[in-house]
C-alpha cells in the first residue's frame, strides 16, 4: 500500500541527512557529540526525535548500542577517576588549581568545564577524523588496569586529537552520567521509529540486565531474541497525579484504591528457580535486600509482581529516611535487618506461570495476586491492601489519615485497566495529600549546577528560636527562573561571609517550604530531617520576625512525625 | 590623595574634580560609553567621545555635553585627560588621565579583537590600570568575530529552510549593530525591535552606515515576517511580544552562552558566545600591554582575576562599584529587563 511511497522517502530523507550531516565528523565520537549538542540544546521534543532518529539512522551498530545504554543509565568502566583526570587538566592548561575550582564551580559540570579550559588543538570547524564511541568505551576498559602513566597518556593524547564537543563527550564518559534532557521514552519512540518493533517491546528489551559491551544490536532488538533473560523486569506502569475532583471519575465501582506508600517502586521476579529485585530506576537491587531471598523458595516459578519496596514493622511502614540507611549501604548488618526489615507491599502481577498477563484487567490480576499472596506468613511480603469505600466523600475522608497510615495519599486504578508501558493518563491516578509547609528564611547559599551553573540556587533555610536562627532544610527547587535570577542577585549583593563555595546571606528573604514527612534526627541541630522539602512560594509578604519557630516544627514533629526506631 | 579615588558616588579625580562613570549624580561626569550602567541620569555635565554623545542624548536627554576624539588632549582642572578606543561599543573610550607625570586609565568595559564596528582597542601604557573583569575566568575564549558571524549566518539559512524566522536576542548597543552587519549579509529582510530602533535610528541620523532594518510594529503583517530575520533585546525573549513571529527559533548573542546551563536555563534553541568584552585572554593581554604596575579590578569576575594577577607578579586589588547590573554584566541580566 503506502509502504513504498514511505520507504522512498525515507530513502530520500537518509539520503538528505547524509548531505546535510555536519562534514566535520565522518561518524563516531563526532557524530555522537553532535547528537549531545543538539539534544542539550532543542528545546522542542519532535527536535530531539528527529536527531535521535538520525544519529541511528547514521551510526555504527556497535555505537548505537553504546548509545541506547548510556541513555538508559548505564555506565562504560571507569578508567581513570576525577582527581586524574583534574590533575592532567591542570597540567596541560598551566592553571593554578584554585582557578580551575572557581571555573568548575562557576560551569558547574566537571566534563564541560574541563572541555572549555583545555587549549583548543582542533576547532569545531575543522575537518578531522573521529574514532567510534566504542572504541573508546573498550579502551577505557583495557587501561583500567594498567599504570596511571598509560592512563594518562591516553587521555591527553585523546584529547588533543578532539575539538571541544568531543571533549565535552568524552570527558563525560568519563565522569559518569548522561542527563541531557532525552527521556528512556524518546529514546525508545525514536527506536521504535527505526526498527519495526512497537515501543512497547522496545522498553522491555532494553530494559533489564544486558551488557551493551558483548550485546549486539542485533540481539537487543531483533524480531526474534533467541537468548532469555530471566532476569528482564517489565516496564513500570506510572500514574499521573488527579488534578480534578475524584467525583468526576463516576461511579466509585468501577475503581480500585489503594494507599499510595512512600517507599522505592520495585519489582520481583521469580523466575528460573531464581530471584531479582529491580527499582523503578532499573537498578538491580536483588543483593540489597537478603530479606527478599526466602521469596526464591515462596513464590510459584514465573512470576512477575509489582509493588513497594518499603521498611516495616508489623504491616506498618517505617519512615522512607530509614529505607535510604539501608540503601545506602555496602553491606546489611543483623542490626540492620532487626531495625528496619524490608517488606514487599505487592499491589500488581505482572506475569503468571511464564505467561504476560499486562493485558488482562486489572481486576482479574489482582484476584490472582491475592491467590499467591494471602497464604503466604511470612512478613516480607504482603498485599497493598485495597481501600474499601462507598462514595468519593468517604474517601476524601480517609486520605486525611493518610499519613497515621504512614502513606502519601491514595492510588486510584481503573479495575478494568490493563498494565501500560510508561506513564499514561485515563486508568492511574495518584491522589496525594497536601504538603505540610512552614515559613523561614534564607541563610546560606551555593551555586547550583546544570542548567543553573553560576547561579546562587541551592539554599539553606532556617526558623527561629527566641533571638537565634536555627538552619534546619536545604532546598533546590521550587522557584522559577525568574525568581532565582532575582535571588541570586539578592545573594550577591548580601553575602556576609564566604566559605567555599558557600555564603552567608543576610537573613532577609522569607520562603515557604512544603515537605512531605518530617522525623526526629539527631544528625541535624534542629533535630528534626525533613522528607522531599521545596520551595512552595517566595513569601515577600513577610518579614523575617514573621517567620516559624523551632517550637513549631517540633509540634510538627508530634503530630505528623515518625521517630527512628533505637 | 590618590589620582583617582573609588567613592560612594564613583571613581573619582580629586585632583581634576570630576568623576569617571558615576552612579551618582556629580557636578563633571566623564563618560567611558553610553551603557546605562556606565552612564547614568542626573550628572550637570557630560564630557564623552563624539560617537557617544548621540546615544547619550537619546537616553539621558539633553545636558551639557562636551565631546572629544580619541588621542585629544584636554586639560581639566589641570589634570590631563584624553580618550583612547576600548572596543566595546560604538564611541566606547578608556580614559587616560595625568597628573604630576602620574598616569591612570580607566577602561570602562572593553574587548580585544576588533569587531569593524567599536574601534580598535588601543593599549595605553600607564602606572595605574582600572579594569573590568565581566569575562574573568579562563573558561571564556571567544571564537573570532567571522567564525561567530558565519555560525550565526548557517543558523539564519537552516531556520530558513524549515520555513522559520529567526529571532535574535542582542543588547541594543553594541550587539545589535555587530550581529546586523552578519545579518546583512545573507538576507535583506531584517526587522527590529523598538528599543533596537530607536538606537538605530539615532546612530544612521549620526552618519553611521548600518544596514537598512524594518520596525516591528503591530501593523506588520504576517507575511512581511515569515522567514525573516528579527533583532530583539533581551527583555522581549519569552514576552508575549514574540508570539507574533511563529513559527520561530531563538539565538542569543551573550558570552554567557559559552557554558551549556546558561543556554539551558534561557531554554533557548541556539547560543552565541559573542561578547562585546574581553575574554581570559583579552584581559591579561591588555593588562600585561599597559605595563602597569597596579591594576585594580571591577566589576565581574573581579575576586579570581586580581587574585590571578597577584600570582602572576602584577599587584592587583579588587573594587566594588555599582557596573555591571545590566546590559550584558550579570548572568542575571539575562532575565533582567534591558531598557
Amino acid at each position: 500500500m503506502n509502504k513504498n511511497i514511505d520507504d522512498i522517502e525515507n530513502l530520500i530523507q537518509l539520503e538528505h541527512l547524509r548531505d546535510s550531516a555536519p562534514p566535520t565528523n565522518g561518524g563516531g565520537l563526532g557524530l555522537f557529540a553532535n547528537l549531545v549538542k543538539v539534544l542539550g540544546s532543542s528545546t522542542k521534543t519532535n527536535d530531539k526525535l528527529e536527531a535521535l532518529v538520525n544519529y541511528f539512522a547514521l551510526a555504527d551498530n556497535k555505537d548505537k548500542v553504546w548509545v541506547i545504554a548510556l541513555f538508559s543509565g548505564r555506565k562504560p568502566k571507569r578508567a581513570v577517576n576525577t582527581t586524574q583526570l583534574i590533575t592532567w587538566c591542570i597540567e596541560v592548561t598551566d592553571l593554578p588549581g584554585w582557578l580551575f575550582g572557581e571555573s568548575y564551580h562557576t560551569v558547574g559540570d566537571l566534563a564541560e568545564t574541563i572541555a572549555l579550559l583545555l587549549p583548543e588543538t582542533i576547532s569545531s570547524e575543522q575537518q578531522h577524523e573521529s574514532k567510534p564511541l566504542y572504541f573508546y568505551i573498550e579502551k577505557f576498559k583495557q587501561i583500567e588496569k594498567q599504570d596511571e602513566s598509560v592512563k594518562r597518556k591516553f587521555i591527553i593524547e585523546s584529547w588533543e586529537q578532539m575539538d571541544q564537543n568531543e571533549r565535552f563527550v568524552f570527558n563525560k564518559l568519563i565522569t559518569g552520567a548522561f542527563r541531557i534532557g532525552v527521556s528512556q521514552k524518546m529514546m525508545v519512540n525514536a527506536l521504535a521509529k527505526f526498527t519495526s518493533l512497537e515501543a512497547s517491546v522496545i522498553a522491555h528489551r532494553i530494559s533489564g540486565n544486558w551488557d551493551p559491551s558483548t550485546t549486539t544490536f542485533g540481539e537487543l532488538l531483533n524480531e526474534n531474541p533467541a537468548i532469555t533473560d530471566y532476569s528482564k523486569p517489565y516496564p513500570f506502569y506510572l500514574a499521573y497525579a488527579l488534578d480534578e475532583e475524584p467525583a468526576n471519575l463516576g461511579d466509585p465501582d468501577n475503581w480500585q484504591v489503594e494507599w499510595k506508600w512512600d517507599g522505592i517502586r520495585g519489582q520481583v521476579i521469580k523466575r528460573n528457580n531464581q530471584l531479582f529485585v529491580w527499582s523503578r530506576g532499573e537498578e538491580l537491587m536483588t543483593e540489597k535486600f537478603p530479606e527478599y531471598s526466602c521469596l526464591k523458595d515462596l513464590l510459584p516459578d514465573g512470576t512477575v509482581l509489582d509493588g513497594e519496596i518499603i521498611p516495616s514493622i508489623d504491616k506498618k511502614p517505617l519512615p522512607f529516611a530509614l529505607l535510604q540507611t539501608r540503601i545506602g549501604r555496602k553491606n546489611v548488618t543483623k542490626k540492620n535487618l532487626q531495625e528496619t526489615p524490608i517488606t514487599f507491599f505487592a499491589y500488581d502481577l505482572l506475569e503468571y506461570n511464564y505467561e504476560d498477563w499486562r493485558n488482562k484487567p486489572l481486576s482479574e490480576r489482582r484476584k490472582q495476586l491475592e491467590a499467591i499472596i494471602r497464604p503466604l506468613t511470612t512478613p516480607t511480603i504482603i498485599l497493598s491492601p485495597v481501600i474499601s469505600f462507598s462514595d468519593w466523600n468517604e474517601l476524601a475522608e480517609l486520605r486525611q489519615t493518610s499519613r497515621e497510615n504512614g502513606a502519601e495519599g491514595f492510588m486510584i486504578k481503573r479495575k478494568s485497566s490493563l498494565y501500560q508501558v510508561g506513564r499514561k493518563t485515563g486508568d492511574w491516578w495518584k491522589w496525594k495529600i497536601d504538603p505540610l509547609v512552614i515559613d523561614c528564611v534564607m541563610i546560606y547559599a551555593e551555586k547550583g549546577s546544570g542548567r543553573r551553573s553560576n547561579l546562587y540556587t541551592a539554599y539553606t533555610f532556617a526558623v527561629k528560636d527566641g533571638e537565634k536562627l536555627i538552619p534546619f532544610t536545604r532546598a533546590y527547587s521550587g522557584l522559577t527562573d525568574k525568581e532565582f535570577a532575582e535571588v541570586d542577585s539578592f545573594v550577591k549583593r548580601n553575602s556576609l561571609e564566604k566559605f567555599g563555595p558557600v555564603r552567608t546571606v543576610k537573613p532577609e528573604l522569607v520562603f515557604e517550604i512544603a515537605f512531605e514527612g518530617i522525623a526526629a534526627s539527631n544528625r541535624h541541630k534542629s533535630g528534626v530531617a525533613l522528607r522531599f522539602p521545596r520551595i512552595n512560594r517566595w513569601r515577600k509578604d513577610k518579614k523575617p520576625d514573621e517567620i516559624n519557630t523551632l517550637e513549631d516544627l517540633k509540634k510538627m514533629l508530634e503530630v505528623y512525625g515518625t521517630k527512628p526506631q533505637s | 590623595m590618590a589620582l583617582i579615588e573609588f567613592t560612594d558616588k564613583g571613581l573619582c579625580c580629586p585632583q581634576g574634580k570630576f568623576y569617571i562613570d558615576p552612579w551618582k549624580p556629580v557636578d563633571k561626569a566623564l563618560i567611558t560609553h553610553a551603557h546605562s550602567d556606565h552612564a547614568r541620569w542626573g550628572s550637570k555635565s557630560y564630557l564623552c567621545h563624539t560617537y557617544s554623545k548621540p546615544i547619550l542624548q537619546l537616553r539621558l536627554g539633553d545636558n551639557p555635553y562636551q565631546t572629544v576624539e580619541w588621542n585629544e588632549n584636554i586639560s581639566i582642572n589641570g589634570v590631563k585627560v584624553s580618550f583612547h578606543p576600548a572596543g566595546h561599543v560604538i564611541g566606547s573610550s578608556q580614559i587616560r588621565v595625568e597628573y604630576n607625570g602620574e598616569v591612570w586609565v580607566v577602561s570602562g568595559d572593553y574587548k580585544v579583537v576588533d569587531d569593524g564596528i567599536s574601534g580598535q582597542f588601543e593599549p595605553v601604557p600607564c602606572n595605574t590600570f582600572i579594569t573590568e573583569s565581566t569575562f574573568g575566568l579562563p573558561i571564556y575564549k571567544w571564537k573570532l568575530p567571522e567564525q561567530i558571524n558565519k555560525d550565526i549566518q548557517n543558523w539564519i539559512l537552516k531556520n530558513q529552510e524549515e520555513g522559520r524566522t529567526s529571532v535574535i536576542i542582542a543588547y541594543s548597543l553594541g550587539k545589535a549593530q555587530r550581529v546586523l552587519k552578519a545579518i546583512a549579509e545573507v538576507t535583506q529582510n531584517i526587522f527590529v525591535h523598538g528599543a533596537i530602533y530607536n538606537i538605530h535610528a539615532t546612530l544612521m541620523q549620526a552618519g553611521w552606515n548600518l544596514p537598512a532594518v524594518k520596525r516591528v510594529t503591530n501593523e506588520t503583517k504576517k507575511e512581511e515576517l515569515a522567514g525573516s530575520v528579527v533583532v530583539a533585546p533581551p527583555s522581549a525573549d519569552g514576552s508575549s511580544w514574540m508570539k507574533r513571529f511563529t513559527p520561530y527559533s531563538v539565538g542569543v548573542c551573550s558570552g554567557w552562552m559559552q557554558v551549556r546551563g546558561n543556554a539551558r536555563r534561557r531554554n533557548v534553541d541556539a547560543g552565541f558566545a559573542m561578547s562585546d568584552h574581553a575574554d581570559w585572554a583579552g584581559l591579561l593581554q591588555a593588562v600585561k600591554a599597559t605595563g602597569a604596575d597596579k591594576v585594580f579590578v571591577t566589576h565581574g569576575f573581579q575576586a579570581q582575576f586580581s587574585r590571578f594577577l597577584n600570582e602572576n607578579g602584577i599587584e592587583a586589588a579588587e573594587v566594588k562599584t555599582e557596573y555591571g547590573n545590566d546590559e550584558e554584566e550579570g548572568p542575571t541580566a539575562l532575565t533582567a529587563a534591558e531598557e
